[in-house]
C-alpha cells in the first residue's frame, strides 16, 4: 500500500494514500467538490472548471480533480473565491444550454440542474443569440441534442476506454465543439447506451425513451436482465405497468453501471403485439383456439394423468430462461410426480465437466468480481465483447486500472486482442495446441483466469484443468454459457443424467435429442424453450403442451399453449455463469399471463399432486433448493441486494454426461433467442446495421 | 488515394520520424502538407491519412476540426491571413482585417468567385515582435500599415503574383 499523507480539506486533518486525487479524497470523506468532467474510473479530463479548490501557497485556484494529495496540503473548497468561481462555471455552461428543463428527458435528474441549484447564480451576463444545432440521431437508440451539451467528454470516454469501441469523439474547437460520431452522421458501435447514461445533462439521448415520461413518474424495479448469461442487474423504470427504460445509475448489482443493449433496451419483447395472452386449445377441426385458464390445465392434467396412467412416455424440455424456482419445480413434478427421468434443456456450456474436472484440484469457479481484480485471463473460443459483454468489460477494466495480462485463443480476430499480452488464432476445437507455448508466460503470472466457450468440452475440459493445475499458480475457472439461466437448469438438475445438485439420477432418460427422435413419447412439455425451431419430432401426434410467452414453432405444434410470464414479470432467481446467485423482481404484469412456477403447481394441483409439491411460492421453493443443492444454502438476505456465489458440489459429478450435446448458439451483441426475435429495439438495430 | 511522388516522399519523411507504434505524431504535418496537394481537408484525404497513421478517421476529424488552419472546404490561391489577436489588435491588426474585408468583398474564410483570393482572421501567428503581421500562404510581411496591404490586395486582385509586388516585400524568414 502506498504511504499515507496528512494533508487537511476545509480544516479537517485527513489521509489518503499517495497519489490520490483530492476531489476522491474530498469525496471518502464526505466533502463534496463538485464536478461534471471528473468520472472515477475514466481518463481525467479537466475540462469542465467546476472543481477548482483553493491551496494554500499555490498562487492560482487549483482542479482538484487532477491534483493528487500533498503532505501537509490545505485545501479550501467553500471560500467566497471558490463560490464566485463556480457560479462563473455555471454561469459559462449555461451561455449556450436550452432551457428547455421541462421537456428535457434528464429534467429532475440532470447533474447540471443539481449544480445550479446549489451552486449556481440566479441570473446570467449573456445576452448574445445561443448557437443552434439541429437535433441528430445517430443510431435507433442514440440522439444528440448538441446545444444541451457541456463538453464533459464522458461519453467519449466511455465509449473509447470503458466498451473499447471509440465510437465517439470531439470535433471543432471551443464554443463551437461538437460530439461526433464514428461515421459521419451516424454511429457504428455496440450500442450499448452507455454514452447516453453517463451523459450529465439531456445532450445524448436515448431513441426508446426519450419525450416519454419524467423520472418522477416511474417506479424504479432493479431486477436482473434475462438474456445472456452475464447477470447484470437493470434498474427498470416503470409507470403505469409500462417498462419505460433499463439502467442501473445507482450501481448496485455485480454490473456496477454497465449494461449493454439487451440490458438497456432489449426488455420491449415483453409487450410485442404477438405476446400471448390467453390459453390456447386445438379444438376438433384441429385450430387452436383461445380457452380460460380452467379449461386449459383441465385438458392437460386429464391428459397428463391418462398417459401416466397407462405408463406412457413424457418428453420435457425445460429453459434457459426460467427461474432456479421453476426449474427445480418442474423437475421435482416430473421425476416425483408423472414418474419420467425424460427431461433436459439446451445445453451451451460443459459446466458439468467443469465442476466435476475441478473437485480435488485447487481450481474454483471465477466470479465477476474475478475479472477485474485477477492478475491474468486466457480467453479460449469466445468472442468475450460480443457474446459476453459485461465480462468482457470487466476484464477491460481491469487493464486499464491495473495492466491485466490478457492471452487469447479464438479463431478469428476479436475485440480483446487490443489489449491482449499474446494474441493467438486457432480454428474452433483446435485452440487446445496453443496452449503449450503459453505454458511459461502464464506460469509467470501471480494468478489466472481461464475462460472458455463451447469448443472446449468433455475431456478437454479435463485436459485444461489439468493444464492449469500443473501451472503452480491459482487458477480460477469460468465455462461460458449462454442464457440468463443456463448455469441455473443445470444445477437444479433439467438433465437426464443429473439430479438438482449434480447428483446422478441413476434413472436412463431422455435428451431433447433423444426426445426429438423417439417415436413413442406419448407427450411433450416444452417450457421456455423453442427445440422444434429447425427439427421436427418423430413421434407422430403426441400430445403436445408449450408454456412461453410467444407462438414460437414450437408452440405452433402444441396441443395446449399456456401463456406464461417473463423474467420481468415474476419473482425468484437466477443463476449467472459464474455460479453467482441473484433475484429477480417483478417489474409489470401482463394480464393473462402466469408465470412458469405457478402454472406447473396448477396442472400438479389438478393432477391432485399439489400436497406432494408443495406451493408455487418462489421462497418456498428456494428453500428447497437450498437443502436439495449444495452451495445454494446462502441467507436470503444475501442476494435480496446482491449476488453470491454458489459452489454447487462438493467431490465427483455422479455420471460422466455426454459432451456432444452441449453447444452455444454464439448469440452476438444484438440477438438473444426467441426473446431476441420479439425485441423492437434489437430488430430495428439489426436491420440499420444490414442497411448500412 | 493517390498524391504526387513528392508528396509521398515527404509523408514517407515524416512517418520516419517517429516510432513505429507512434505513427500518429506525423499526423497534423501530414494533413497540413497534404491539405496543399489535395486542396482541402476532403473525407476521401481523411480516410486515406487515418489508414497511414493507424488512427479511426474520427480520430483524425477531432484533429482537423480542432486547427483552423485545416480547411475542409478549398480556399483560394493565395490565402490572406490576417491576425487579430492580442499584439497584432493593439496594433491595428482589426483595421487590417475589416480594410480587407471591405477590400475583397469577402468575410472569414470566403473565397472570391474566381478561386484565386480567400481572407481568414487567424489567431497568433508567432508574429507578435513585428505585429501587425498578415501571411499569405507560408509567407509572411511584417509591420504591415493600410497602405502596404492595399498594395498587397490591389495587387492580388489584378492578377499578380505575390512575388511580383515588390513594393512589399515579403519576410525572409
Amino acid at each position: 500500500m502506498a504511504d499515507l499523507v496528512k494533508f487537511t480539506i476545509d480544516g479537517i486533518e485527513l489521509e489518503a494514500p499517495a497519489g490520490t486525487l483530492v476531489i476522491e479524497a474530498a469525496k471518502k470523506n464526505g466533502i463534496e467538490i463538485p464536478s461534471f468532467c471528473y468520472y472515477e474510473g475514466y481518463s481525467l479530463q479537466a475540462a469542465c472548471r467546476m472543481c477548482l479548490v483553493e491551496v494554500e501557497r499555490m498562487p492560482k485556484m487549483q482542479v482538484a480533480c487532477t491534483l493528487p494529495v500533498g503532505p501537509g496540503m490545505v485545501v479550501r473548497t467553500n471560500t467566497p473565491q471558490i463560490q464566485a468561481a463556480r457560479k462563473g462555471t455555471l454561469e459559462f455552461l449555461l451561455g449556450n444550454h436550452p432551457l428547455d428543463c421541462p421537456v428535457c428527458d434528464k429534467g429532475g435528474e440532470c447533474e447540471l440542474q443539481d449544480m445550479v441549484f446549489r451552486y449556481g447564480a440566479g441570473e446570467s451576463r449573456f445576452t448574445e443569440t445561443k448557437i443552434h444545432v439541429d437535433e441528430q440521431q445517430w443510431s435507433p437508440v442514440v440522439f444528440y441534442d448538441a446545444p444541451r451539451c457541456i463538453l464533459c467528454f464522458r461519453c467519449v470516454r466511455a465509449c473509447d476506454e470503458g466498451m473499447g469501441v471509440g465510437a465517439l469523439g470531439v470535433i471543432n474547437r471551443g464554443a463551437v465543439s461538437l460530439i461526433a460520431p464514428n461515421m459521419q452522421d451516424h454511429l457504428n458501435c455496440d450500442e450499448c447506451g452507455q454514452c447516453i447514461d453517463i451523459c450529465p445533462v439531456g445532450a445524448l439521448t436515448s431513441g426508446t425513451y426519450r419525450y416519454q415520461t419524467r423520472p418522477w413518474e416511474m417506479e424504479h424495479v432493479g431486477t436482473i436482465c434475462t438474456h445472456c448469461s452475464d447477470g447484470c442487474k437493470t434498474t427498470l423504470g416503470v409507470r403505469h405497468e409500462q417498462i419505460m427504460r433499463g439502467n442501473n445509475r445507482d450501481r448496485s448489482g455485480i454490473n456496477g453501471e454497465f449494461l449493454c443493449v439487451k440490458g438497456r433496451y432489449a426488455f420491449d419483447f415483453y409487450d410485442h403485439a404477438e405476446r400471448l395472452q390467453t390459453p390456447m386449445v386445438r379444438n376438433v377441426a384441429g385450430k387452436l383456439e383461445p380457452a380460460s385458464w380452467s379449461k386449459a390445465l383441465e385438458v392437460v392434467a386429464k391428459k397428463f394423468g391418462e398417459i401416466k396412467a397407462r405408463g406412457g412416455r413424457f418428453g420435457i424440455v425445460g429453459s434457459n430462461h426460467t427461474t432456479n424456482e421453476e426449474n427445480f419445480y418442474l423437475q421435482k413434478f416430473a421425476r416425483e410426480c408423472l414418474g419420467t427421468n425424460n427431461i433436459d434443456h439446451r445445453r451451451t456450456g460443459d459446466v458439468t465437466t467443469l465442476v466435476d474436472a475441478l473437485s480435488g484440484t485447487s481450481g474454483t469457479l471465477a466470479t465477476t468480481a474475478d475479472l477485474y481484480e485477477k492478475k491474468a485471463f486466457l480467453i479460449i473460443g469466445a468472442d468475450l465483447s460480443i457474446e459476453h459483454p459485461f465480462l468482457a468489460f470487466q476484464i477491460r477494466a481491469n487493464y486499464r486500472h491495473h495492466q491485466a495480462h490478457v492471452y487469447t485463443v479464438t479463431a478469428d480476430e476479436v475485440r480483446e486482442e487490443k489489449t491482449a499480452v499474446r494474441a493467438i488464432r486457432k480454428p474452433r476445437f483446435q485452440e487446445f495446441d496453443a496452449l503449450p507455448e503459453l505454458r511459461d508466460a502464464l506460469a509467470a503470472e501471480p494468478n489466472l483466469v481461464i475462460l472458455f466457450g463451447d469448443s472446449v468440452k468433455g475431456e478437454d475440459v479435463r485436459k485444461l484443468v489439468a493444464f492449469g493445475e500443473s501451472l503452480g499458480i491459482p487458477v480460477s475457472y469460468c465455462a461460458l454459457v449462454d442464457y440468463s439461466n443456463s448455469r441455473g437448469a443445470i444445477d437444479m438438475g433439467l438433465t437426464p443424467e443429473l439430479l438438482p445438485g449434480y447428483h446422478a439420477s441413476g434413472t436412463p432418460g431422455l435428451n431433447v435429442g433423444e426426445m426429438l427422435a423417439a417415436t413413442d413419447l406419448d407427450a411433450f412439455w416444452v417450457i421456455g424453450e423453442n427445440p422444434l425451431e429447425n427439427a421436427k419430432l418423430s413421434t407422430k401426434r403426441p400430445f403436445v403442451v408449450v408454456q412461453d410467452m410467444f407462438l414460437t414453432e414450437t408452440a405452433q405444434k402444441a396441443d395446449v399453449v399456456l401463456p406464461s410470464a417473463s423474467a420481468y414479470e415474476k419473482n425468484g432467481t437466477v443463476t449467472n455463469g459464474c455460479g453467482e446467485v441473484q433475484k429477480l423482481k417483478r417489474a409489470v404484469s401482463m394480464l393473462g399471463t402466469k408465470p412458469d412456477l405457478e402454472i406447473i403447481g396448477l396442472i400438479a394441483k389438478e393432477m391432485g399432486f399439489a400436497p406432494r409439491m408443495g406451493p408455487w411460492l418462489p421462497d418456498t421453493v428456494f428453500n428447497e433448493i437450498r437443502k436439495a443443492v449444495k452451495g445454494y444454502d446462502i441467507p436470503l438476505p444475501a442476494i435480496t441486494l446482491g449476488a453470491q456465489q454458489t459452489m454447487p458440489v462438493n467431490g465427483r459429478v455422479g455420471v460422466q454426461t455426454n459432451p456432444d450435446l452441449v453447444a452455444s448458439a454464439h448469440e452476438n451483441l444484438f440477438t438473444s433467442g426467441t426473446l431476441g426475435r420479439y425485441s423492437k429495439i434489437l430488430n430495428s438495430v439489426i436491420e440499420k446495421r444490414a442497411n448500412q | 488515394m493517390t498524391f504526387s511522388p513528392e508528396l509521398e516522399a515527404r509523408f514517407e519523411r515524416f512517418l520516419a520520424k517517429y516510432p513505429a507504434d507512434r505513427k500518429r505524431s506525423a499526423l497534423i504535418p501530414m494533413l497540413i502538407y497534404g491539405q496543399d496537394e489535395v486542396g482541402s481537408i476532403t473525407d476521401e484525404f481523411v480516410e486515406e491519412i487515418a489508414k497511414r497513421v493507424g488512427v479511426t478517421p474520427l480520430e483524425v476529424r477531432e484533429v482537423s476540426g480542432f486547427y483552423s488552419m485545416l480547411h475542409h472546404k478549398p480556399m483560394g490561391k493565395y490565402h490572406v491571413q490576417v491576425c487579430t489577436n492580442i499584439s497584432c489588435l493593439l496594433t491595428g491588426g482589426e483595421e487590417l482585417y475589416e480594410r480587407a474585408c471591405h477590400k475583397l468583398g469577402l468575410g472569414h474564410k470566403q473565397v472570391s468567385p474566381d478561386g484565386r483570393i480567400s481572407l481568414e482572421e487567424v489567431e497568433c501567428m508567432g508574429a507578435c515582435s513585428w505585429a501587425p503581421a498578415v501571411q499569405i500562404n507560408y509567407d509572411f510581411y511584417h509591420d504591415v500599415t493600410p497602405e502596404q496591404l492595399d498594395k498587397l490586395l490591389d495587387g492580388l486582385k489584378a492578377g499578380k503574383d505575390p512575388e511580383q509586388i515588390t513594393e512589399v516585400p515579403k519576410v525572409n524568414c
